[in-house]
């Protein structure tokens, strides 16, 4: 999404919070819709990431900026600016989705306006976003440009999220990995992912810039996140963001994520970031109550809206499929 | 034989990427001021310093990195210092290189250098052919450049794609293989397409990379014998060009299929797998395969002579399948 370059803080919240309630309530129908076994495939949500998601998205312009989101960024998505048929389109399979069934859920992307459709293997966007800023230097297109990777505790311990901060920091590129520590990768603890004190220690390691908030915790989340846009933005290098927070969900719709302590519901890092901002936003007189219920019910609409269309198209037609893997015409075999 | 090496050609086609086009940089390990482990990069960083850059030692996230410009609508080229090093980017390169066109419609045309194949005393980890593994992957384009003309305009060809190509460059010719001039003798093949490079009729001899030079001497040896031996450089393995192969097999009745790669699948078992398929009625013997030995590629040259396919090895593999 376009911010204004006179955006007000109050504004510039109320935009995130209203992705936040966005992304909530999408994601919530898509839960439903999985568990009505009208899903193709899996569903993977990000409550409880929301509001450092949000945060991201909403420092980041669509068609200038890189944000390569992953699997629970759907409060990011829609704050850059991704429009919400591209979710229900994938997650329902229709064929007019971003890419026409070949790829689902939250593999899609629109890598021209700076949406790279990120693979499943953990870290691997990191030298994405890298490249893409890269070419944009080459091209004398960096200027006031800034890339983010999303990730989260489970991928820093793969190489190429090593590889990828490291190559980063060596290019001194403007860029931002937000990394969303929830505790949990699918069902293993941080106790089995990582034995350093805390991860934004490994920013020193690599020569970038450390910050760390609490992600439940939206004012908090959006004030250490635009510092960090703005360092990278005005040249800074990279900056590492690691928010704690707890995934409130299980790994995937298919996951009851029992395997949660309850005591880790019930402390601080377990608290619902989205009520959190709700009473912050209310309390603060970012916004009132009428609003709230208003913006839930536009939401609402819109969600019920994008489902019902992607649920009229078609799915792909393996008949109309024309299989082609190769972007040369010459290179496809022939039928 | 003239003064132009195998490793001029790929020297000379960069520079003439870099010069023509400002989409093209290369990015790699001690490509920069160094010009390169074998100089494949020599006094390119001198003329195009932005545009070629000196990597850190990370295969996947020099992969990434191109992946990343390509869609940004640069043409990257990525050497790796030795091919076997690729096994580090492997998931970027089938992954996220090979999957990006077909899942988003947008190309990723990066070239990937892999510098492939033994020398004497280069060992297990320096010697390695990955064309095969790479083949196996949907959407990723393979050549295997022979000539001194081919190594040059096959990288051009190559970086004008709009796929992800491995571009796989013989260490073994690189010094020892020269031309007159970069220029191709005949008509200039497009990336898909084989090359009959000696006619023959009474069997054909099917490879790619070094061992086409092998299978030419190796068909010398049987022709002081009477035999005439047709060989075919296949020059990209992906995609294979199975017309020319079999359209080969029509006018022979026989085939050898010759790769220096490990014998488990692989390019010389998709040859004879085609030419079985759809061309089984045209032969006049069960097809064969000669490959490398099934272990590592061993240090020591007197075991690697023996461990890959040689004048030798190949000229009794003819002699055989013409008894059969």
């Amino acid at each position: 999404m376009v911010a204004a370059a006179s955006e007000t803080w109050e504004d510039h919240v109320r935009r995130t919070f209203r992705a936040m309630v966005t992304a909530r309530t999408l994601e919530s129908k898509l839960a439903s819709l999985y568990k009505a076994g009208k899903i193709v495939g899996g569903v993977y949500i990000g409550p409880g990431q929301e509001a450092v998601s949000a945060s991201l998205g909403s420092c980041l312009t669509w068609d200038h900026d890189v944000f390569a989101a992953l699997i629970r960024d759907q409060g990011g998505r829609t704050a850059f600016g991704e429009p919400m048929l591209d979710a229900t389109r994938s997650y329902l399979g229709s064929a007019r989705g971003p890419s026409r069934g070949r790829d689902g859920n939250i593999h899609r992307g629109h890598p021209c306006e700076g949406l790279p459709a990120m693979i499943s293997h953990l870290g691997a966007m990191v030298s994405v976003v890298a490249g893409m800023l890269f070419a944009r230097r080459l091209q004398g297109r960096l200027d006031g440009v800034v890339g983010a990777a999303s990730i989260g505790d489970g991928a820093t311990s793969t190489g190429a999220f090593h590889e990828g901060m490291n190559l980063a920091a060596v290019e001194n590129l403007p860029m931002v990995v937000l990394l969303s520590n929830n505790q949990f990768a699918y069902s293993t603890p941080t106790e089995r992912q990582f034995a350093c004190a805390s991860l934004v220690d490994k920013a020193i390691g690599y020569g970038v810039t450390g910050h760390e908030v609490d992600g439940t915790d939206l004012l908090a989340s959006l004030e250490v996140v635009s510092k960090a846009v703005k360092s990278a933005r005005e040249g800074q290098g990279p900056q590492l963001v690691v928010a704690n927070l707890l995934r409130l969900s299980g790994h995937g719709e298919h996951d009851d994520a029992f395997y949660v302590p309850e005591e880790l519901r019930k402390s601080a890092l377990g608290r619902d970031c989205l009520e959190v901002a709700e009473q912050q936003l209310l309390a603060g007189s970012y916004i009132t109550e009428a609003e709230l219920i208003q913006w839930k019910e536009e939401a609402a609409e819109e969600v019920q809206a994008a489902v019902a269309t992607a649920q009229q198209e078609p799915g792909p037609d393996p008949y109309e499929e024309d299989w082609k893997v190769y972007a040369s015409p010459d290179l496809n075999p022939e039928d | 034989m003239g003064e132009v090496t195998y490793i001029d050609a790929i020297r000379e086609a960069q520079h003439d990427l870099l010069a023509k086009d400002e989409r093209v940089f290369i990015y790699g390990q001690d490509v920069g001021a160094f010009g390169g482990a074998f100089k494949a990069t020599h006094g390119l960083h001198e003329l195009f310093p932005n545009r070629v850059v000196d990597a850190p030692i990370s295969e996947d996230a020099m992969i990434g990195l191109a992946v990343g410009a390509a869609i940004e609508g640069m043409r990257p080229i990525v050497e790796m210092q030795f091919a076997d090093f690729s096994s580090v980017g492997f998931n970027q390169i089938v992954n996220q290189a090979g999957t990006h066109f077909y899942r988003t419609g947008v190309p990723a045309p990066i070239t990937v250098r892999l510098p492939s194949g033994g020398t004497p005393g280069s060992g297990p980890f320096h010697s390695q052919m990955m064309e095969s593994i790479y083949a196996y992957y949907p959407g990723l384009v393979i050549v295997t450049p022979a000539t001194v003309a081919d190594a040059y305009s096959m990288l051009l060809d190559a970086v004008a794609l709009d796929d992800p190509v491995l571009y796989c460059e013989h260490k073994f010719l690189y010094r020892w293989l020269k031309a007159d001039d970069l220029e191709q003798q005949g008509e200039h093949l497009p990336i898909g397409r084989a090359r009959i490079v000696r006619p023959g009729k009474h069997a054909t001899v099917v490879t790619y990379s070094a061992m086409v030079h092998e299978a030419l001497r190796a068909s010398d040896a049987l022709a002081e014998e009477g035999w005439e031996i047709e060989v075919v450089d296949l020059r990209s393995v992906k995609p294979l060009d199975t017309d020319t192969v079999i359209a080969s097999v029509a006018r022979t009745g026989r085939l050898l299929a010759v790769g220096e790669a490990f014998p488990w699948g692989g390019v010389t078992a998709e040859v004879v797998s085609r030419v079985t398929s759809d061309g089984f009625h045209l032969l006049d013997a069960p097809p064969q395969r000669l490959n490398s030995r099934d272990t590592p590629v061993p240090y020591h040259p007197n075991l690697w002579q023996s461990h890959r396919p040689t004048l030798e090895s190949i000229s009794a593999a003819i002699r055989d399948l013409l008894r059969l």
